[in-house]
């Protein structure tokens, strides 16, 4: 008895094959329209090897500047936070389709579908537009991704919740407002502090880009460091940024440990 | 004086496919009424339709002089704050503690902004310890709603209506979640407590042994209507024959 009389398991068939070398066929196609070839890669390395040895070691050349930069990234970030989250919770509430009725949900709805559908960079120029340069347009814009972000994932949870539990509050007489306070929100309180902190640090992040289109922050020094060409003041900004995301990292746990903590034990 | 008197309510959730059919019934100021029957014969809807937690296709119900059914969203909300309701699986707001989900029972009466701050009137805040002092909780009174069992989930429940201090209470099947055991408790608890705050209950029930141990009143519905209406001593098994069909169950 041979193998070949028994079929090969791990055959193909010939419609996976032909759909592996059309794709291999299309990427060598993109390629070459694109002028991505091994020449160029090869100088690219080199390049880059060069550019990296120009970086390092990094050197602090404007301190003012970067410290200025840094604590106005950080600002951005808490202030924008804060105002997203205020404003994300009554639209995610008016969103919500099991709570509220179609007039509240449709307009909160492409609200929030708006504010989400520009990147952070876009958002900024057109506020940078509107209010000029400097950190309230980096607030701003990061306010408007924050709404987005919070709203969207805030309105999904309260979808997902026990309508028992604000059946038995209704049913006791209570107001809309009481209803919400005791039957929705204690039920979406722990999501909504982990969107919170999710945001916080993704704003934080989004702080540091914002300032290349001049609203505000570290973006600003670090781009025209590079237009300057000083790329070791560049390296000492990228480690900069490194560390303040991990300072937001830690302050994203402390608000997570007060605010779930307390939630465990006071049932808030 | 009859504290709640029902006329001609009708429910179709379907059109054409009525639940309730033409329901007339007056409870009384005082004691338990239950309410039973089999499955699907529209016991819990007929329970509902009294706080409006379903809205009635037609009829009236009229409590404290007003038609229940005719009243706009804000009168209704006052005349809920009447009505305490017990439910099948507790429905207690699980993330708070017991003392929280007790005052949720007087959410009618106080502003949004104080209920926020959790900042109740004083004598809110001592009904609520003499109730869970009454209920058996007290060394429960900050622990979160989930970390009890089903028998002290339906205590809190219970003490949650009783701090609204209504003038009726309605039970949807407040025992079928519970042990034979726990569930004698939880009918004596409501009986002993409705008897001395002077608190008619409607309670609807599908356990007809509890319901002729502890009711003073029977109403047995079948397809919609009510087929029976007495005393538990009067419930012969030929009644609860026509009330729930078959007589394989009895014995």
């Amino acid at each position: 008895m041979t193998s070949a009389s028994r079929p090969n398991p791990f055959k193909s068939s010939a419609w996976s094959r032909a759909g592996w070398v059309a794709l291999a066929l299309y990427v060598v196609y993109a390629c070459s329209r694109l002028e991505i070839t091994w020449a160029r890669f090869m100088v690219g390395l080199d390049n880059g090897a060069r550019f990296i040895g120009r970086m390092l070691p990094p050197n602090i050349a404007q301190p003012d500047s970067l410290a200025k930069g840094l604590t106005e990234s950080l600002e951005i970030a808490i202030l924008a936070s804060c105002l997203g989250i205020l404003i994300s919770l009554p639209v995610g509430l008016l969103a919500s389709r099991n709570l509220m009725p179609v007039w509240a949900t449709w307009p909160a709805r492409m609200c929030i579908a708006l504010c989400r559908s520009f990147h952070p960079v876009i958002v900024a120029i057109l506020f940078v537009k509107a209010v000029g340069f400097g950190a309230l347009a980096g607030i701003l814009a990061l306010m408007v991704a924050s709404v987005g972000f919070i709203g969207k994932l805030f309105a999904e949870a309260i979808e997902e919740i026990s309508l028992k539990q604000v059946e038995a509050v209704r049913a006791t007489g209570a107001p809309f407002m009481n209803v919400i306070t005791y039957g929705v929100l204690p039920q979406v309180f722990s999501r909504f502090v982990g969107f919170a902190t999710y945001q916080l640090d993704s704003n934080l992040r989004n702080s540091t880009m914002v300032g290349i289109v001049g609203a505000g922050g570290i973006g600003g020094t670090l781009f025209s460091a590079f237009q300057r060409f000083d790329y070791d003041f560049v390296c000492a900004i990228l480690l900069s940024i490194i560390g303040m995301i991990m300072v937001g990292e830690v302050l994203a746990g402390w608000v997570r440990a007060v605010f779930l903590e307390r939630g465990k034990v006071e049932g808030e | 004086m009859p504290a709640l008197s029902i006329r001609n309510l009708s429910k179709e959730y379907v059109r054409g496919k009525p639940v309730l059919r033409g329901i007339s019934l007056d409870i009384s100021d005082h004691g338990i009424s239950a309410i039973i029957g089999p499955s699907g014969t529209g016991k819990s809807t007929l329970i509902r339709c009294i706080n409006r937690l379903v809205e009635p296709t037609s009829g009236e119900i009229l409590f404290e002089g007003q038609d229940v059914v005719k009243l706009d969203r804000r009168a209704l909300r006052l005349a809920r704050r009447h009505i305490g309701m017990v439910f099948q699986e507790y429905n207690l707001v699980e993330r708070l503690t017991v003392m929280e989900n007790l005052l949720c029972g007087r959410l009618g009466y106080v502003p949004p902004l104080k209920a926020w701050l959790r900042k109740y009137p004083e004598k809110d805040i001592a009904h609520a310890f003499e109730l869970l002092d009454v209920v058996g909780l007290s060394e429960f009174t900050n622990q979160r709603a989930d970390s009890l069992s089903g028998g002290q989930r339906q205590r809190v429940g219970i003490a949650r209506a009783l701090m609204q201090e209504p003038k009726l209470l309605l039970a949807d099947e407040p025992t079928s979640s519970l042990d034979p055991k726990t569930s004698v408790e939880i009918m004596s608890l409501i009986r002993d407590l409705c008897r001395s705050h002077n608190i008619p209950v409607m309670i609807n029930m599908h356990d007809v042994e509890l319901a002729r141990r502890f009711a003073d009143r029977i109403i047995g519905m079948s397809q919609g209507s009510v087929v029976y209406d007495g005393t538990p001593a009067g419930l012969s098994d030929e009644q609860l024959k026509i009330i729930y069909g078959g007589q394989n169950w009895l014995h």
